[in-house]
């Protein structure tokens, strides 16, 4: 028999805030409950694996109408390579003009994510 | 530039610019008058997702859901004006108002068939919270700091303290320590957390910030810039406890305390004031009690989603162009919209059965498994749970509000 272990998180898909509780036997997920719809199902899964979010910031920008443009990464990516991609993200300048959706940096850090300007500078 | 409108519209944040696009549309002349240096309001240092949900059925960060609603007022080339302010509106006859408005090209008269007051909100500041102390540097609004970060690039200081745990105070907890600062406490007067559960988890316990509930800050300490604040427990009736005094060393505290609907201008022109909302007091146009003054968005009332207040504005628009279209609005059966069991604020004030309504209401304790009722017009609705924080919308049609003679009351009751 391999060790049984539960974990009860918040789900933060949307604002009803469901408690959901993922149960774990060795490296299988056995049971998720408490969820009340599919997304939030796949976010205590995706939570427990490896938890993933959605980085938001901003770049320094040259001669635009902001001396900053706002940015996103355009899928979330892992949680705990978060403070390294803001740390690359404090280094990049860009010129302006900026448009919504131009890609800022392509592929940051390996994730497969690239990062996006979500404001014109 | 003409010397007269169909409508102003002051402010040009989500409220405004929807309210001049909708005007615009209807084939109203408009003139926007925005005080920033650049149009988008607040949603502009919005780099956090959430918006758009309900408008435009996706998830948009505030900078890409006012970037849509930029796109379609410049399409449509309506005339405004930025760092410009409204200094007096004079309602000068029941079809007429006179706006002062102060320019970089100076100051001048514009006369407008009506105006839409859609200003905004102020945030709540120290003395309003019952913060003493020193008024040294490093006191900053949420706002102001996210202005100074996501705007102009400027971090607002290290060592932060955050005073409120709304939805602002956790969402700039995480701004702030994803931008490195060390975010030290989020202090919160309730004995529950003011935001949505899911901003506690990934914006304080993803970072562990902690958080403490039934605490105030009472103090703020310095000689040039903020040393440290002084946080004291409350009891349940939130009054400090002697003795239970504490020192958080800080440069920096930033205050998301609520906002105020921002009404300077209009309470100059007379507008009958909701003390519950603290906003106008409005019919289902959005009409004020000056006629042909039109509110929308946190001005009207302070709204959960954006969605709500480009709602707002375009309804304002709707009513605008019903009082240019008849030369005032028709004279109606007005209902009035009486507060009943649970019931914190809620608007329209007053309803008309020519006219469907959306109606935006807060309660003021939560409860699960409850009716919102209408007992007058026979409609219930069941909701599996109501929250002070989160706003009820709900639509009623005019042969609803019809089936009332006299008041119509609203109320949340346990559903047996």
């Amino acid at each position: 028999m391999s060790e049984v272990k539960k974990f009860r998180l918040t789900c933060i898909v949307c604002p009803l805030g469901c408690t959901v509780e993922v149960t774990i036997e060795g490296d299988r997920i056995t049971g998720v409950e408490g969820f009340t719809c599919p997304r939030g199902k796949e976010y205590a899964i995706q939570e427990v694996r490896e938890p993933k979010r959605t980085v938001m910031s901003v770049v320094k920008v040259k001669g635009g109408t902001f001396p900053t443009v706002a940015v996103k990464s355009d899928r979330p990516v892992p949680r705990e390579l978060i403070p390294k991609i803001m740390r690359e993200l404090a280094e990049v300048e860009v010129e302006a003009p900026v448009s919504v959706g131009q890609v800022i940096v392509e592929n940051v850090l390996g994730t497969g994510a690239n990062i996006v300007a979500t404001r014109e500078a | 530039m003409r010397s007269e409108y169909d409508t102003v519209v002051i402010g040009g944040g989500p409220a405004g610019l929807a309210a001049a696009i909708k005007a615009k549309e209807l084939g109203m002349s408009v003139l926007l008058i925005e005080n920033r240096e650049f149009l988008g309001g607040i949603p502009m240092q919005c780099v956090h997702p959430g918006f758009g949900l309900h408008y435009f059925k996706e998830d948009l960060t505030g900078t890409e859901f006012i970037h849509r609603i930029i796109e379609r007022f410049r399409e449509l080339d309506i005339e405004y004006y930025t760092n410009a302010h409204v200094l007096e509106i004079v309602p000068y006859s029941y079809r007429h108002k006179i706006l002062r408005v102060v320019t970089e090209e100076g100051i001048f008269e514009v006369r407008a068939k009506t105006v839409i007051y859609a200003t905004g909100a102020r945030e709540r500041h120290t003395f309003e919270i019952g913060i003493t102390g020193h008024r040294v540097a490093g006191i900053y609004t949420a706002g102001e700091a996210q202005t100074m970060m996501d705007i102009y690039g400027i971090m607002p200081g290290r060592e932060i303290v955050i005073v409120g745990s709304g939805d602002v105070g956790l969402i700039m907890a995480r701004r702030f320590t994803l931008e490195g600062a060390h975010v030290k406490a989020v202090i919160e007067l309730m004995p529950y957390p003011g935001g949505l559960t899911r901003n506690v988890v990934q914006c304080l316990e993803d970072f562990g910030i902690p958080l403490y509930l039934s605490h105030a800050v009472t103090r703020v300490e310095g000689k040039k810039r903020v040393e440290r604040v002084i946080v004291t427990k409350v009891d349940e009736n939130l009054r400090p406890i002697p003795g239970t005094e504490e020192s958080i060393e800080c440069d920096t505290v930033v205050l998301a305390a609520g906002l105020v609907p921002y009404l300077k201008v209009i309470e100059k022109a007379g507008v009958k004031i909701d003390p519950a909302t603290k906003g106008p007091v409005v019919n289902g146009y959005l009409e004020t009690s000056v006629p042909g003054i039109f509110v929308a968005g946190n001005a009207l009332v302070i709204n959960d989603l954006v969605d709500y207040v480009v709602e707002q504005g375009e309804e304002a628009a709707e009513g605008a162009y019903e009082f240019v279209k008849n030369g005032g609005l028709p004279a109606l059966k007005w209902r009035k919209l009486v507060k009943g069991r649970n019931i914190r604020l809620a608007v329209p004030h007053y309803l008309a059965d020519t006219k469907d309504v959306t109606i935006y209401a807060r309660v003021a304790e939560p409860e699960e498994n409850v009716k919102l009722r209408f007992p007058e017009i026979g409609k219930e609705i069941r909701l599996p749970f109501v929250r002070p924080s989160e706003m009820i919308r709900v639509k009623l049609r005019g042969d609803e509000i019809a089936r009332a003679e006299g008041r119509i009351t609203m109320e949340v009751v346990r559903d047996e």
